[in-house]
């Protein structure tokens, strides 16, 4: 009842009430990773079908990822200490030369709803700050945006960057942005491509399951 | 020059082709005189923009003009306007945005000679300051270079100045993502409409010197990025429809300056500005779906001046080049406008295109005639871009509560929730400026902007 309460307010975004209740589950001796999983990212779940289903918006989500991340903010110190396996990392960032950063920020906030640990390197991104990241925090998807048709191709420098540093295989690559599309994943040698946030989440959260599974 | 009052009498008279202010280039070529004409945008396919590149660009955009200049004039295009809107790269290097802008503005005359096509360019440097996060909007490298573009273009014979501004955007991205009316009032009406008034002051004198016409700037990265993410499903619907009104006050700064239209293509608030203004517009709807889709197709053709495709890649269809396919569909457009026009249904035209969309989407809803003069009047009751922006909101989400109420609109039940949120909102605004900036100067996260930079 109590992880359904938790739920609850991570769905409606009360931030507060989310602190007080992780606070109160750890106090009850209930385990880290059953909170993480039944009470905080099933609530996610729950607000992702609601998306899904066009039943609310992108801000909607927003609030509830945000009293999610309280909640989470109190018991990430926990995880490593009880063995709890963290859901993933992801570095997200749009290449350089682009400025657009509204997608990037719609899937980055996506890939924190779906508990995975999020390093947003912003705009303008340089090749070697991706690589330098990743294997700084040790990431398991890489996530590269471009909105245009001539920052497009600074994409495949940053997987030839990858390459070159000879960690490209570890590494999923994924991309999206307006003029990008499944043939160009295939040409540059991304990992996956999709159209939008919520699928990037999707897809990232299969990875993800498969990989810590 | 301040606005206190319409340009219009009667929304009869608020017809497409024709405005109370046209505006003639140097060719003669006349925008709001009577006729409409086609504004074609385009870009390049997928490439890198570097020196080793150029070059191939070059090779691009004049086979890109050429192909353009020929549709229109084999479909007797009675005059044609071409948008070179720069890539990053090339108001970086502004020597390549000027040698772009010559060989587009060499073909065009060109024909021009041969083929007595006229037409008129209209020079879009994008707006680099953003490239400094938080963005430098007043010196530095990145303005220079946007200078150098514009008085180099101006000096090669560029017709029409325009710009798509970001002042304000650094903090209106998250404001959009969030569906934040407050954050977005204090973007536009406080920030935006700062850097608009020096950012037209300086455009205007550039103009001036050169013989250019300083056309007028679009909100693009404010109310576009609204309906391309409402169309997509991501944020209310209603959220965008205000915005689209709300950065009016924002536009009317760049004319209150020096600007004198016409405004550029993707600023669907332009028939704000019209009905304010009289000075004449470009739009753009069901023919720029190459570009980006929207809920406003027909009835953003309702009024416009200029027609135009937002933007298309050069890349091959069946039929041939997408900028020319656009060339085809911009034309075939006009020529039925203006044809309706001389047989004296211009106004019937107008009011067909408006009903096939304007109870569909609050988005539509709020660009019908009466709407637009309704809110146009709202937006002169005061002279500050604050309280007119603060104005606009209000009256916008009042039309659209209206037209619930009379049944003539619907919308779904995440959208009517929203209008009560937005609704909210606006309510707990102060009047008075100064306040609302201090109550915001501690709400927003100071590393993302510079107030300095605006004056504040």
């Amino acid at each position: 009842m109590a992880l359904e309460e938790l739920s609850e307010a991570v769905q409606k975004g009360k931030a507060k009430i989310v602190k007080e209740l992780v606070n109160q589950e750890l106090e009850k001796g209930t385990p880290v990773d059953v909170i993480l999983n039944d009470g905080l990212i099933a609530a996610m779940g729950v607000v992702g079908e609601k998306f899904k289903l066009n039943q609310i918006y992108v801000p909607e989500m927003l609030v509830a990822a945000r009293a999610m991340s309280k909640g989470l903010s109190i018991i990430e110190p926990l995880m490593t200490e009880t063995g709890v396996k963290p859901v993933g990392t992801v570095v997200i960032g749009t290449v350089k030369g682009d400025l657009h950063d509204i997608g990037k920020n719609l899937v980055a906030m996506m890939m924190k709803g779906i508990g995975a640990t999020v390093y947003d390197l912003g705009v303008d991104v340089a090749d070697a700050q991706f690589v330098e990241k990743a294997e700084e925090v040790n990431a398991d998807i890489v996530c590269l945006s471009a909105l245009l048709t001539t920052t497009m191709p600074a994409i495949e420098d940053v997987i030839k960057e990858f390459e070159k540093a000879g960690v490209r295989d570890k590494y999923r690559i994924m991309i999206g942005g307006a003029p990008v599309n499944q043939a160009f994943a295939d040409q540059i040698g991304a990992d996956v491509y999709t159209s939008n946030a919520a699928d990037a989440a999707e897809n990232a959260k299969e990875f993800l399951t498969k990989k810590y599974a | 020059m301040e606005f206190t009052k319409l340009a219009y009498e009667s929304t009869d008279d608020f017809l497409y082709g024709i405005c109370p202010k046209p505006v003639e280039t140097r060719n003669g070529l006349v925008i709001g005189g009577g006729e409409m004409y086609p504004e074609v945008n385009f870009t390049l396919p997928p490439m890198n923009i570097t020196k080793d590149t150029m070059p191939e660009v070059r090779r691009i955009y004049s086979e890109i003009i050429e192909g353009v200049l020929k549709k229109a004039y084999e479909l007797h295009a009675p005059g044609l306007v071409i948008e070179f809107e720069t890539l990053p790269e090339m108001t970086e290097h502004p020597e390549w945005g000027i040698e772009i802008h010559k060989i587009l503005r060499d073909a065009m005359h060109n024909y021009e000679d041969k083929y007595g096509l006229k037409s008129a360019i209209r020079m879009t440097p994008n707006d680099l300051r953003e490239m400094s996060r938080p963005p430098i909007m007043r010196s530095g490298k990145y303005w220079e270079a946007m200078v150098k573009t514009f008085e180099g273009s101006a000096k090669d014979g560029a017709d029409f100045l325009s710009v798509e501004s970001t002042g304000g955007k650094e903090i209106n991205d998250e404001a959009i993502m969030n569906a934040d009316l407050r954050t977005s009032i204090f973007a536009l009406g406080c920030l935006a409409s700062r850097d608009m008034k020096w950012l037209w002051t300086n455009i205007t004198q550039i103009a001036k010197e050169n013989g250019s016409i300083p056309a007028g700037d679009s909100a693009c990265g404010f109310a576009n990025t609204s309906m391309v993410l409402a169309e997509q499903g991501f944020i209310p619907k209603v959220y965008a429809a205000v915005m689209r009104a709300m950065v009016t006050p924002r536009a009317l700064v760049a004319i209150e300056n020096g600007a004198i239209g016409p405004s550029k293509d993707c600023a669907y608030e332009n028939v704000y500005l019209k009905a304010i203004t009289g000075t004449p517009i470009t739009l753009e709807g069901k023919s720029a779906a190459c570009a980006h889709f929207s809920p406003r197709g027909n009835i953003a053709l309702a009024v416009p001046d200029l027609w135009s495709n937002e933007s298309v890649q050069q890349v091959k269809l069946l039929s041939g080049f997408a900028p020319v396919v656009s060339t085809e569909q911009l034309t075939y457009d006009c020529r039925l406008m203006n044809i309706a026009a001389k047989k004296g249904h211009a106004k019937l035209m107008r009011d067909l295109l408006v009903e096939s969309d304007c109870y569909l989407d609050p988005q539509a809803y709020v660009l019908t005639p009466e709407n637009v003069f309704e809110i146009s009047r709202e937006i002169v009751k005061t002279s500050d871009p604050f309280s007119r922006t603060l104005n606009t909101a209000r009256k916008t989400l009042e039309i659209i509560r209206r037209g619930l109420d009379k049944k003539e609109l619907t919308i779904d039940e995440r959208d009517l929730r929203w209008l009560d949120i937005l609704e909210s909102q606006v309510e707990e605004i102060p009047e008075d400026e100064e306040e609302f900036i201090e109550e915001m100067k501690d709400e927003v996260d100071e590393t993302k902007y510079r107030p300095e930079e605006y004056g504040i």
